[in-house]
């Protein structure tokens, strides 16, 4: 009952208006776009901010006293303000603003590094981790001497979490893992992952690159210590992303760059740093992605992510359904609990040669590895073709991308 | 023929298919047709590094002419590769370092050869030129 009412109130063809680029052809037909894991299309609202911005705020933030830019840096830090809520962080000044998923991975890897890893520590990852989940700590590791554990996954993309649990001990000092995997769709079961990282004091740092435009996040609930994620993966532009970390270790952490903005006195003698979320925001930020982010969220808010989840996920059903119809097509990542995404593979054909087919066809896929290679190795495969959706795409998307798997199979078998 | 009479060729008769679908299947043909490599050659140092599919490319020269062999785990790639090899094998290193490839473009492949496109080709056309200019130098 409820159910229904929820998918009732959503309304894809009202929201598909809001997003000019769906309008538009590629290659002569109608584009499809179910690339939406490397990065969402932007809703009008979002693109009217981005020229409101340069037409009407313009101007540095945190510095001037001048009128344009009280409201530039208002406008900045009415995101920060949304983006506590919509995670549900205690804190706003738990909320940095970095340039995305990588900076913030970087930030933590090296200032958290800096204060808590030594020799013969140890860092957990997964082996379904995005290469900026796996070289960012790699480096530390080098650097610092500590080791690098990778939990594996069993055949349907599920994190064996037995040997999750035989890795954690007292030389754990973090573990980091990605909350739905970007080449798998699974959504990992970070509540469990946190609980045990802590009953072994050990913080953790949750990848919701692809987790925050799909599901609802409560970071105080998970007890997540860091959460990262990009701007531009959840409707909003690029060059802006999250890092939430919990106030005790952002105090805990030295900054990460040094400059502007990051300060609170300085003299040739000696510096003292500015509070958070300042001391890890050196620098000009990108402000017009800044502020048009709160925009992004607001458009997430007015849908509301309950409804989004729902429908997103019937539509993955759909699509997976519509798929393993095709003969010779399998898909990889089979967990229990998937999102988004669709990995699949047509049996004897190389994922390249279909995303070119399917690229004439005006649905845009992502093919190849997806930047995590050592779990395309893990599959023993070069790569997949990835179908990812977001909150505008139809059945109608879906049954032109399975039309165009056929023509491909027809084509290249 | 010169490198540009074949070019011409190829012109005129990719100007006989009326959509990419007649194109492409015509590509995958020839991907699947031509047995482009001795496997002796499909190691890693005859790899070019393209981002998605893999192209190995292999020069020989006989009589004062380069020949080049090659395949690629992707059959559109392979395909791709034996249009180039058609035009540029078994010519003096001199006339390849010296070709300009323009059939590409006017067959309506130009996108395969951007730089962005992760499919090796634009390396691998480096790539035969490169063992073109150095066999040059050695002969
Ligand atoms: C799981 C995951 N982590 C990290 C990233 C990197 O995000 P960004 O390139 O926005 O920094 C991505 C993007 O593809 C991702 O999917």
């Amino acid at each position: 009952m409820e159910r229904t009412a929820v998918l009732e109130r959503f309304d894809v063809r009202r929201i598909r208006k809001d997003f000019p680029i769906l309008t538009r052809t590629v290659n002569g037909k109608p584009l499809v776009y179910l690339d939406n894991g490397a990065t969402t299309q932007k809703p009008q609202q979002v693109i009217d901010a981005i020229v409101n911005y340069y037409t009407q705020l313009n101007s540095n933030v945190h510095r001037g006293v001048h009128h344009l830019s009280q409201l530039a840096t208002d406008a900045f830090e009415v995101t920060r303000r949304k983006l506590q809520p919509f995670i549900h962080a205690a804190h706003e000044h738990e909320i940095i603003l970095t340039k995305g998923t990588t900076e913030s991975i970087n930030l933590v890897a090296s200032c958290y590094g800096k204060a808590f890893i030594s020799a013969g520590d140890e860092i957990i990852i997964s082996a379904m981790e995005h290469h900026s989940n796996i070289v960012p700590w790699q480096i530390v590791c080098e650097e610092r001497g500590a080791l690098l554990k990778v939990v594996p996954i069993n055949d349907a993309g599920e994190l064996d979490m037995e040997m999750y649990r035989s890795m954690l001990n007292d030389r754990t000092r973090l573990v980091a893992i990605t909350y739905v995997s970007n080449a798998l769709g699974t959504i990992n079961p970070v509540k469990t992952i946190i609980e045990l990282a802590h009953a072994a004091g050990a913080p953790v740092l949750l990848d919701a690159a692809q987790a925050i435009q799909h599901l609802t996040i409560d970071v105080q609930e998970l007890d997540v210590d860091f959460l990262v994620f990009s701007g531009h993966k959840m409707y909003g532009p690029t060059g802006i992303g999250v890092l939430y970390g919990k106030e005790k270790w952002l105090n805990a952490m030295p900054p990460y760059q040094s400059g502007g903005e990051m300060i609170k006195e300085v003299t040739f003698a000696q510096t003292t740093y500015n509070e958070l979320p300042f001391k890890f925001e050196a620098g000009t930020p990108n402000i017009e992605a800044g502020i048009c982010l709160g925009h992004a969220i607001d458009y997430i808010n007015d849908i509301g992510m309950a409804a989004i989840a729902q429908y997103e996920h019937e539509l993955l059903d759909y699509t997976t359904q519509r798929l393993l119809d095709i003969p010779g097509l399998r898909i990889i990542g089979t967990a229990k609990e998937k999102s988004s995404v669709v990995s699949f593979l047509l049996d004897g054909a190389h994922p390249y040669d279909v995303g070119v087919i399917l690229d004439k066809l005006g649905v845009a896929v992502r093919t190849g590895h997806h930047c995590t290679q050592p779990l395309m190795d893990r599959y023993g495969i070069p790569g997949t073709v990835r179908a990812s959706i977001a909150m505008y795409n139809t059945k109608e998307d879906i049954d032109i991308l399975v039309a165009g798997v056929e023509k491909a199979a027809a084509m290249l078998l | 023929m010169t490198i540009n009479e074949i070019q011409d060729e190829l012109i005129d008769d990719f100007a006989f298919f009326d959509d990419w679908m007649a194109k492409y299947e015509y590509i995958i043909q020839l991907g699947k047709e031509l047995p482009l490599i001795d496997e002796q050659y499909k190691k890693d140092e005859y790899l070019i590094k393209g981002c998605q599919s893999k192209v190995w490319l292999h020069a020989d020269h006989q009589g004062g002419k380069v020949i080049f062999t090659a395949d690629s785990d992707a059959i559109i790639t392979k395909g791709l590769v034996g249009l180039m090899i058609k035009v540029l094998s078994n010519h003096t290193p001199r006339e390849i370092a010296n070709s300009e490839l323009y059939f590409i473009d006017q067959i309506g492949l130009k996108e395969h050869l951007s730089p962005t496109r992760a499919n090796g080709l634009l390396s691998m056309v480096k790539q035969m030129k490169l063992y073109a200019v150095a066999l040059n130098a050695k002969i």
